[in-house]
């Protein structure tokens, strides 16, 4: 144990992390603002694609580390505190969903209830879409995923210090609880956020969809961030090949796995050829779609399968970094695919606007952020986990 | 013992840490064929016997692709070349419902691959006996021991030295083990041969008795054979041998209506339409309309097919030619035929083809629709609105 200890020593993040986080977010600010004045409608679509990235990110890393305790997974062990880090993001949910309330109206057809009594199908649904009920229940559910953040991260840090294996066990029971509680809200947000903005659509995988490119963005999310750390020296020496080796096999697997569950929706749809879905495709095949729709086969499924594939690109840390980066922008595309298309203004016909891009620049300075502030805190090893020793001699 | 020819020198170890720490040091002492076996898969193992990547993904990435490729072009063949083949009104190259075969093909192909490649390479197939077979060592890895072996065919080996070099290890115990002896293939034995010619005969003398003999055994035949007459069976009681009897000359069935202007070219002057256009009858005609018509003219007659080019498209009814048609020329088409078109008169009966036409006469004028017919139409709407 003492050996271990030894191998990590707590060291501040440099100044510039901050600085590029803090100009990162403040251009971002300025130019967001900015957009919600040029055309608030349009910004309102895009600040929501760039809000659920966000949210991917902060989730899908809380999933991350109830899944290792879930699984007793050792590997995961020398890096959980990145997914913790990211994790920290997930209170800031509730403040920056303030400005989609005040804009529901121009998100979704369902909160005019002026509109909905014209119409027998949205009437029928008003029971659960209607904008009170939705802002609770997204309240409700960020405010669960926090308390379990709380809970699961109070034990863990409280671990660096008494090293007590007791905690490890509590931590299990709360990740197990979680597990079940996260497939109910991941999926009541996919339906509330993205399913809704087409009232009339409906896929019953829709919430798997989006828990598949989660967890895949958040994997990445760690890879990249663990793989600059260890590039820099902040993580612990004994972190090596097979380490990454296992991030890189999860995010193939992740690959793998959406383009499984996306291919599943399409096929149904295509087959039943039914207008109440099919609409839902033909909107992102329609007026110039169709490019980003293929786009986003090639790349978010055969580029990083291909690239994911071999050993060795498992094990290069370039070609690793790389991939991670390359998994962010495009699970950035994929909720870009799932969102603005819906915008019915613009008679779903594409348009390019500088707006969209304006948001993920804020998002990922807040996430900096996030992630720096903790490690001035916090170890970025948890020295105390009894996991450890065993996680860093991981081998293959 | 002594002409037989040494195979390797076989190592035991009692616990895992020893021959991982085995494997390291005979890498570092520059030994290159050696191998370990062990009860179960070991963590690091690969690395302690300074083991590169297996180079047998290649198998399944390249039997896993052709495997893809086949698939589906044999699909496309299939559905889109050879024999087409409508599904749930999909087009013929219908390809997202290839890919769950595509995938499972793939990983067929590719599973299969690799297990045939690993047993081929590393059993060197078609020879599968191995020295190791059958020795006291390797009932002892394969129960609680760790084995380590090192080959005779190693460049630096020399027993006396790898024995030294074992035994420092912490080997508790050592074996030499020996190529067995050769063995005699006897596949061309004679005796042998005609076993295979004497399996070969039964199996097929067994299945051609059963499925040509056997399976036409009657169990009962009481009422397969009658004193009765089937059709078209000769008889000898008439005098011309035939069994069938042709009726009376001049009989006719049933409600046969004879139409005599069969073959006649323009036979309007003596046929006019009986029916008047009433609701009952318009409904009969379209319902007929859109069963027999409808596939080769079009929902609404426009000769847009609804046949997607399976058979000859029929003509638009809303020519000027056919609007001026009289209702005779379009009822002696229907039942006597016209160029592509058959003959209807066995599937129409004479009613049906009247009300036919005067639901064709509907859609006519439904394409030719006036003003002073919309105004018309707004007017009735707006009373039935209003009632």
């Amino acid at each position: 144990m003492s050996k271990i200890e030894s191998g990590y020593t707590k060291e501040n993040l440099p100044l510039s992390v901050q600085k590029i986080g803090m100009i990162l977010a403040g251009i971002g600010l300025v130019l967001g603002v900015a957009g919600f004045l040029v055309n608030s409608y349009r910004a309102s679509y895009a600040y929501l694609v760039s809000y659920l990235f966000f949210l991917s990110i902060a989730v899908g890393s809380l999933f991350l580390v109830a899944l290792e305790y879930a699984a007793n997974a050792d590997w995961s062990t020398p890096f959980r505190r990145i997914s913790e880090f990211f994790a920290a993001a997930l209170p800031l949910l509730l403040i920056f969903v303030i400005p989609l309330f005040f804009n529901t109206g121009k998100l979704f057809l369902w909160s005019h209830s002026s509109y909905i009594h014209s119409d027998s199908m949205l009437e029928a649904k008003s029971a659960y879409l209607n904008t009170p009920f939705f802002m609770v229940r997204v309240i409700v559910i960020i405010l669960i995923w926090c308390a379990f953040y709380w809970l699961i991260t109070k034990n863990s840090r409280k671990q660096d210090s008494v090293q007590d294996q007791l905690l490890t066990k509590r931590n299990i029971t709360i990740s197990v609880i979680f597990m079940p509680i996260f497939a109910v809200t991941i999926t009541l947000i996919a339906v509330d956020w993205i399913m809704s903005l087409e009232s009339k659509w409906f896929s019953t995988i829709f919430g798997v969809y989006l828990f598949a490119g989660v967890v895949w963005s958040s994997l990445a999310a760690l890879t990249l961030t663990a793989l600059i750390l260890k590039g820099k020296g902040y993580l612990h020496s004994a972190i090596g090949k097979d380490h990454f080796y296992s991030l890189g096999t999860l995010m193939f697997a992740f690959t793998v796995f959406w383009g499984y569950i996306a291919f599943s929706q399409y096929m149904l749809v295509w087959y039943g050829n039914l207008p109440d879905e099919t609409f839902w495709y033909m909107q992102r095949w329609d007026g110039g779609w169709k490019l980003i729709s293929l786009l986003l086969i090639v790349t978010h499924f055969i580029v990083p399968f291909f690239g994911l594939l071999s050993y060795e690109a498992k094990t290069n840390f370039k070609r690793l970094k790389f991939m991670s980066i390359w998994i962010l922008c495009v699970h950035f595309l994929d909720l870009y695919w799932l969102i603005i298309p819906s915008m019915s203004r613009t008679d779903h016909i594409y348009s390019f606007s500088w707006i969209d891009f304006v948001y993920p620049i804020f998002f990922v300075g807040i996430l900096i952020l996030v992630f720096n502030k903790m490690t001035e805190k916090t170890n970025l090893v948890p020295v105390g986990d009894p996991k450890l020793e065993r996680g860093l001699n991981f081998h293959l | 013992m002594a002409n037989k020819k040494l195979y390797s020198l076989a190592a035991l170890f009692k616990t895992p840490d020893e021959i991982i720490n085995a494997a390291k040091k005979t890498t570092a002492a520059g030994y290159k064929k050696f191998d370990v076996n062990t009860p179960y898969p070991m963590h690091g193992m690969d690395r302690a016997m300074g083991m590169g990547q297996s180079k047998i993904g290649f198998v399944t990435l390249f039997f896993g692709l052709s495997g893809a490729t086949f698939i589906f072009l044999f699909m496309w063949w299939c559905y889109a070349v050879s024999y087409n083949l409508v599904v749930g009104g999909k087009p013929f190259f219908a390809a997202p419902a290839f890919i769950p075969i595509t995938f499972e093909i793939t990983v067929l192909f590719g599973a299969i691959s690799t297990v045939v490649g690993m047993i081929a390479v590393y059993f060197k197939l078609p020879d599968n006996a191995h020295p190791l077979h059958d020795t006291e060592y390797m009932k002892a890895v394969s129960a609680d021991k760790y084995g380590l072996v090192i080959e005779a065919e190693d460049e630096k080996f020399d027993k006396a030295e790898v024995t030294e070099f074992l035994k420092k290890l912490g080997a508790y115990k050592i074996d030499s083990i020996y190529f067995p002896e050769p063995e005699k293939y006897r596949m061309f034995a004679p005796k042998f041969i005609l076993f295979l010619i004497v399996v070969a005969a039964l199996t097929s003398g067994l299945t051609y008795v059963t499925l040509n003999k056997l399976m036409y055994i009657t169990p009962f035949d009481w009422m397969d054979y009658q004193s009765k007459l089937s059709a078209q069976e000769g008889s000898s009681i008439f005098a011309n041998g035939e069994g069938m009897r042709p009726p009376v000359e001049g009989t006719i069935a049933r409600g046969y209506m004879p139409y005599p202007y069969k073959g006649e070219a323009n036979p309007t002057q003596v046929l006019s339409n009986p029916t008047i256009p009433t609701k009952p009858i318009l409904d009969l005609g379209k319902r007929k309309f859109l069963t027999f018509c409808s596939p080769c003219h079009g929902n609404f007659g426009n000769g847009d097919s609804r046949l997607q080019g399976q058979f000859p498209s029929g003509p638009t009814l809303h020519s000027e030619k056919i609007i001026n048609y009289p209702d005779g020329r379009i009822y002696h088409i229907i039942t006597d035929g016209q160029n592509a078109m058959p003959s209807y008169a066995r599937q129409i009966t004479r009613d049906e083809r009247w009300a036919i036409i005067d639901y064709i006469r509907v859609l006519q004028r439904a394409e030719n629709a006036k003003e002073s017919d919309l105004k018309l139409a707004n007017k009735e709407s707006v009373s039935n609105v209003q009632n």
